[in-house]
């Protein structure tokens, strides 16, 4: 009697177990974050590298006391992407907010109704055109408010550039290079002079991938013609500029040859055979502070970008709306973006603002860099703003050809396991292989 | 549990005052037959959710177009797979998992066995030693990519900074084979001991006295260990070389961090895919270029694979360790 006593029990136990194994799977996918009854509703923000908004949401939290934010960031825009591309498509699982990188942003906008419209009469014009531009859709729908923009300089270590000889004085160093008219062709000129006469054997950049960058970033049309068809990239401007940088930085010695974000990198900034130049947008600055350390003086920065003006990089700030709280998601991201928020960020690193008032601002046109040798950085940088005329389009595939192409520059430049002519085949064959 | 059973059948059926007794009796003879199935499901069920259900639906959708978004797209058959294995770097990525699992794998498994004949001897403090052996497993696997991978740094890591110093010249880590040790050190770091330990158990089950009738007869150390120890191991052996197989040909994390961040190569296995794994190029097909049907296809050529080395590997080890035992 017992034994069937108890093993109706473990009968019972094991139908149990199984029902409740069954049920949390069901389950589990729902359970999320929506269980705040009457105390304030929790909103996350997902951000990469750092946007500096941890004083600001403490600013917003003190000024609602019925919202409570968190902020996640990743490791990176990379990793960011992934995680937006892995969640969106499953509906479920991303923050209120998210961040999102210019190069992407096209490849989420044909998706563009899994994103909450952020349209608001009031914030008309907030923006300049082109970035409020890259985050509209073909309904008119507003996906995202812009966060940073990212107009070049060049940053350079006017220690080293005096050492070889050349003029190292922020404006003379600019003019050198061309000034106004300055072009890819003397800059690499330039850059042979100084790896010639360098005396402690510096290299003229940091890699041939940034000084990539750079020029796509000048071309309307990279990788796909406006309708989003890929370009043949066979004998296109894109091969022409993949070799000639290639050229100067490997063969002609001007490239350090480390990869971008990695270890090495971090530890050349400082180094007496370090690069000499870095293409810089305002959000670098900060990344080169960091590297280089507090203490370390040489690095300026100089009010031209060869080939015209450039844009590297620049975010926005996204609602999907598999968000539970669109409203108080929509209403925090327009705080973050406003003109306060962006010129305070960048008097705090170097973010350059998207927003026209933030941009015209007396105090930003007014703000010197104490590290960066006294350079008006903020004065340059909006110049460099004023010096952008091409915005290039960057549709759905472009972030993956792009990819493509990066990695073959790196098997020349960082890994040197390839030619550049043969690297260049392999990128053909594996656009290819894309789609 | 049949043995127990059986006698309580004729007890409830000798009840006199059972009202139900004819329902009790089918309810007891269907507790008699279906409780064991009940007992051994909840693994099956498992199973079935979390192993068999993915496999079907990952067969599923590598014969569709499948955007990452935009979810499933067409029907297409077997294109996904022709693209795949028309792919030089899918072969490649194949070439590297079996490289890096072969230079992981053979080193890891002779030392976990010395490792574990060492801590079988009659050591003093032995939990502390054996507890030893599995620390480094019990680190994140991340954080030990992140840790070796600064050591194997090209330009300022450890290793290269010692082999200047004693005038050697520096190694390019990033390399085709270079790569692989490195990754295959990782990989060995976390797991030799782990397997050390299994092994171990397995030694310590062996009847102590064959070593005793052994040392009677004269053999040594080394001698009962290549006749007693190796041979009595061979069903650990197996599982340890099984199991080292699926981990081996799985190989992400180490690769993944490889290289540092999102330059150089780094995160996607080297810009030459140098030290691409197959699990990493599933990834970046299905997360980075957003083409989940091609990346379910690989994750199918790589259980066929899996199940294919797995094979061969068992009928290899069997092999040798039966003609140890013969010995």
């Amino acid at each position: 009697m017992k034994s069937r006593a108890l093993r109706r029990t473990a009968l019972l136990a094991g139908v149990a177990t199984t029902a409740i194994v069954l049920a949390g799977c069901a389950g589990g996918a729902d359970a999320g974050d929506s269980t705040e009854g009457d105390g304030p509703v929790t909103i996350t923000v997902a951000t990469f590298n750092d946007f500096g908004y941890a004083p600001f949401i403490e600013e917003f939290m003190k000024e609602n006391p019925d919202i409570k934010v968190v902020e996640k960031i990743s490791g990176g825009s990379d990793e960011s992407r992934e995680n937006m591309l892995n969640f969106l498509g499953q509906d479920s699982g991303l923050s209120d907010i998210e961040a999102v990188e210019v190069d992407w942003l096209s490849e989420l906008m044909q998706y563009s109704d899994r994103f909450v419209d952020l349209t608001d009469p009031e914030l008309e014009g907030r923006w300049i055109d082109w970035k409020q531009s890259q985050a509209t859709d073909a309904e008119g729908r507003v996906i995202g408010y812009g966060t940073d923009i990212g107009p070049q300089g060049i940053a350079y270590r006017a220690d080293l550039v005096e050492a070889a000889g050349l003029p190292s004085e922020r404006e003379a160093f600019a003019e050198y290079l061309g000034g106004a008219d300055a072009t890819w062709d003397r800059y690499f000129e330039v850059g042979a002079e100084f790896v010639a006469n360098s005396p402690t054997g510096a290299t003229w950049f940091d890699t041939v991938q940034g000084v990539y960058m750079a020029q796509v970033n000048q071309l309307e049309n990279a990788y796909e013609e406006n309708d989003g068809t890929p370009i043949d990239l066979e004998g296109s401007d894109v091969e022409e500029i993949f070799t000639t940088i290639l050229e100067h930085g490997t063969e002609g010695g001007q490239s350090a040859g480390v990869g971008q974000w990695t270890g090495d990198w971090d530890a050349y900034y400082n180094k007496d055979d370090g690069f000499a130049t870095i293409m810089a947008p305002g959000w670098m600055l900060n990344i080169i502070k960091d590297r280089a350390g507090a203490d370390f003086a040489g690095w300026d920065i100089a009010d031209v970008l060869p080939g015209g003006g450039g844009n590297w990089g620049g975010a926005f700030l996204t609602v999907p709306t598999q968000s539970k709280h669109p409203e108080e998601a929509k209403k925090l991201a327009a705080y973050l973006t406003s003109p306060e928020v962006q010129l305070q960020l960048f008097l705090n690193q170097g973010t350059l603002p998207s927003t026209v008032e933030a941009l015209a601002s007396e105090e930003l046109k007014g703000a010197t860099d104490e590290w960066f040798n006294n350079a008006p950085v903020g004065q340059i940088l909006s110049n460099r703003a004023d010096a952008v005329t091409v915005v290039p389009y960057k549709g759905a595939s472009y972030k993956k050809i792009h990819d493509v192409i990066v990695n073959g520059m790196n098997r020349v430049d960082v890994e040197k396991t390839q030619g550049i002519d043969e690297s260049w085949d392999q990128v053909l064959s594996e656009l290819g292989s894309l789609n | 549990m049949s043995s127990t059973t059986a006698p309580a059948e004729p007890a409830s059926r000798a009840r006199p005052n059972n009202d139900g007794g004819g329902f009790r009796q089918t309810l007891a003879k269907w507790d008699f037959k279906a409780s064991p199935y009940l007992y051994i499901a909840p693994f099956f069920i498992l199973f079935g959710i979390f192993g068999l259900a993915p496999l079907i639906y990952t067969a599923w959708v590598a014969v569709h177009d499948w955007h990452i978004i935009g979810g499933q797209g067409d029907f297409v058959g077997l294109d996904n797979f022709t693209a795949i294995l028309g792919q030089a770097m899918f072969w490649k990525s194949v070439f590297n998992t079996i490289s890096i699992f072969l230079i992981a794998t053979i080193p890891q498994l002779l030392a976990a066995i010395f490792i574990a004949a060492a801590l079988d001897n009659n050591l003093r403090a032995g939990t502390f030693w054996r507890m030893g052996v599995l620390l480094p497993f019990v680190a994140a696997p991340v954080a030990v990519a992140i840790i070796f991978s600064n050591l194997f740094g090209n330009e300022f890591g450890l290793i290269n900074n010692i082999l200047q110093s004693i005038g050697l010249d520096p190694i390019r880590w990033t390399g085709e084979l270079s790569s692989h040790v490195a990754i295959a050190t990782m990989v060995n770091f976390r797991w030799t001991g782990y397997n050390a330990l299994i092994l171990l158990a397995g030694m310590q089950a062996i009847p102590r006295d064959l070593y005793e009738a052994a040392t009677i007869d004269g053999a040594g150390r080394m001698r009962q260990f290549f006749s007693v120890t190796i041979p009595m191991l061979r069903p650990t052996i197996i599982f340890v070389v099984i199991t080292s197989t699926i981990g081996g040909l799985q190989v992400f994390d180490e690769a993944k961090m490889f290289g540092g961040g999102g330059g150089g190569g780094g995160g996607i296995g080297g810009a030459d895919g140098q030290w691409k794994t197959i699990t990493l190029f599933l990834w970046e097909v299905g997360w980075r270029q957003s083409n989940l049907g091609r990346s379910a296809a690989i994750a199918w050529l790589l259980f066929l694979l899996i199940v294919l080395i797995g094979a061969l590997n068992f009928f290899i080890t069997r092999r040798i360790s039966s003609s140890g035992g013969k010995r």
